[in-house]
């Protein structure tokens, strides 16, 4: 039975193994057609004919997972490092006879590399679905507050 | 420590013929040079005239180092003023962009001013009355730049009073934006959104020359580019058609050959482009209906001519990239010596399939965004330069690749794609337009 308390308990760690590095596992809590999206605008609602940061399926983070690891991926050495920093998840939807899970989180985001270290703030907003037993991420959206300022490099995710 | 002042032929000594002085890149006098003279004296990219539909519409961007706005007047004309108030210096207008109606009114005293630039009222008038106010800048209203050119809805300005022609200093160079702007089966582009915006802690010119440096991208982009092949080639399956985002990468592994045989065209004043005669964005799949599209407005033959041109990147010196072939335009914009914002906006083709806006706005953030795996690739090179740049041993830049001791500066010529020589191009127009307004006029050195 999905909780409440499954859907937060799946926010945590998720955050947990993005901190961890444990990217392979942190890629198998995608749903096939899961998609990781960072827009640029505010409230924005197209992710394809309006312009975003990010919009990638599982190939395109199976790409930056397999290059935060290349011998020659040079802007990896030395190599970040995250922080999640988050508010107890806001439940939007737990229903589980619809199959509808959503929940919105408000996070501060800290990346670093070598003496550069670098803050973000913004909501995550987990669009969930359950496969088998688990919970599997069907859209994971990140409004930055402040999406329309330049930023350095972002190698991580958020 | 001033130490090139306006010495002309110290600005000069800097550009060798194949080589370059790191002080260009990392001395700071040079920096507040460079936006002294090689900016007022060059025409750059201000905004685009589909930003500015209405009256009253208006654009903040800096020309140079130089808040200015651009506005759309009441009788269609587009204007362009610095952005200060001629009473106590107040930036008029705030935002990147907006409508301010019939005039601009600005906020700390009400001073206002017609759409045109020009003083329309001042609160208590009558206070300045024989005060010798008629006699002031402030009576002309906003400090309007002249020299204001817009092609095809491209504008530009030149912030110097007297200088070089934008015929003149563009000349062919503008096939470009025209091929950009005739690929739109209604012959017109459209700005729809904000730019992508990443800063760039490196100079400026870094980021232009590699705009043309055709001998980086297997290497230095092996880690993005290279992933995304290899990882393709192992998640495909049986699915036959490349995805969008494949076929994006992946041409940046394109061997030294490919780079070799589709050639540098070189122009006067420092422009050039790389892809001549075909280049990384050629294979891209067509899109439903575009091809049909194209042939209506402009017939079978002219139809085919304009897709048929598929340049790669094309410099605007001093600080524009454009790339037409996927209505992309970088602009490299200074603010430190060590510190560059780079905007890049993307135009929408006006009639064209929302495919090939949507494949625009995919290689805009692949490629030039903050989280761009290949952007990533390239600020670590331009982090590493800057740094390497302080050491001793060695102060000079070597741009002699396929160097030819009798190379005429200010040509156009079609050369071997591996070249150097659009760099040295560059900087042969860089000693030009930063030495032209000084007293002794400066020659690159022997
Ligand atoms: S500063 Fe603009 S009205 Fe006074
Ligand atoms: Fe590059």
């Amino acid at each position: 039975m999905i909780t409440e308390k499954t859907i937060t308990d799946f926010i945590y760690r998720e955050a947990d193994l993005l901190d961890t590095m444990q990217w392979q596992a942190w890629l198998d809590l995608f749903h096939p057609e899961g998609r990781y999206w960072m827009p640029l605008e505010w409230q924005q609602q197209d992710p394809v004919l309006q312009p975003s940061l990010m919009y990638e399926d599982l190939l395109l983070m199976k790409v930056r997972i397999e290059r935060l690891a290349g011998e020659r991926t040079f802007s990896q050495k030395p190599k970040s490092r995250c922080h999640h920093l988050l508010q107890a998840p806001q439940i939007l939807a737990c229903d589980p006879a619809a199959g509808i899970f959503r929940a919105k989180t408000s996070y501060i985001y800290t990346e670093t590399r070598g003496d550069a270290l670098e803050r973000f703030s913004g909501w995550a907003s987990h669009d969930l679905v359950r496969v088998g037993d688990d919970l599997k991420i069907r859209l994971k959206r990140i409004d930055l507050v402040n999406f329309d300022a330049p930023f350095g490099n972002i190698q991580l995710f958020m | 420590m001033a130490r090139y002042g306006k010495d002309a032929r110290a600005i000069g000594g800097l550009v060798r013929d194949a080589e370059v002085h790191r002080d260009v890149y990392v001395d700071p006098e040079i920096f507040e040079l460079e936006m002294e003279h090689l900016f007022p004296n060059s025409w750059i990219y201000v905004g685009h005239a589909s930003q500015l539909l209405k009256p009253g519409d208006f654009i903040t961007a800096t020309v140079g180092r130089q808040p200015v706005v651009a506005s759309r007047h009441t009788d269609g004309s587009i204007h362009l003023f610095y952005n200060r108030c001629p009473h106590k210096g107040v930036k008029i207008a705030s935002e990147p962009c907006g409508n301010t109606g019939k005039f601009f009114r600005c906020p700390y005293h009400a001073w206002s001013f017609k759409t045109d630039g020009s003083l329309l009222a001042i609160p208590l008038k009558k206070g300045y009355e024989g005060t010798g106010f008629t006699d002031t800048q402030a009576n002309d209203g906003l400090s309007r730049i002249r020299n204001v050119v817009v092609y095809r809805d491209f504008i530009f300005a030149r912030l110097s009073e007297n200088g070089i022609g934008f015929e003149d200093y563009f000349g062919e160079s503008l096939s470009t934006i025209d091929n950009m702007v005739d690929r739109s089966p209604e012959g017109k582009l459209a700005v729809m959104a904000a730019p992508i915006r990443y800063m760039h802690t490196c100079n400026w010119k870094m980021l232009v020359e590699n705009q043309t440096d055709t001998c980086h991208p297997m290497v230095a982009h092996e880690s993005s580019a290279g992933t995304a092949i290899k990882v393709w080639q192992r998640e495909q399956g049986d699915s036959k058609e490349t995805p969008m985002a494949v076929q994006l990468y992946g041409p940046f592994m394109s061997p030294y050959e490919f780079y070799e045989q589709s050639g540098i065209r070189i122009w006067p004043n420092g422009h050039g482009h790389t892809g001549v005669a075909n280049s990384i964005h050629s294979n891209y799949s067509d899109v439903e209906g575009y091809l049909d599209q194209m042939i209506a407005t402009y017939g079978e033959k002219r139809a085919h001519e304009i897709l048929g041109e598929v340049r790669h990147n094309t410099v605007y010196f001093p600080n524009i990239m454009v790339k037409g072939a996927v209505q992309i335009l970088r602009n490299f914009i200074p603010i430190a010596v060590d510190r560059t914002l780079v905007e890049s906006w993307v135009y929408r083709l006006v009639g064209a399939p929302d495919k090939l806006y949507e494949r625009a706005l995919m290689y805009n953030r692949f490629i030039n965004a903050p989280t761009s795996i290949v952007g990533h690739d390239d600020l670590e090179m331009y982090e590493r330069a800057q740094e390497g740049l302080k050491t001793n041993g060695n102060q000079w830049v070597n741009l002699r690749r396929l160097y030819e001791s009798d190379e005429e500066p200010d040509v156009t010529a079609v050369i071997n794609g591996t070249s150097e020589r659009q760099m040295r191009n560059q900087f042969h127009a860089w000693a030009k337009f930063m030495t032209m307004d000084m007293d002794q006029p400066g020659e690159a050195a022997e």
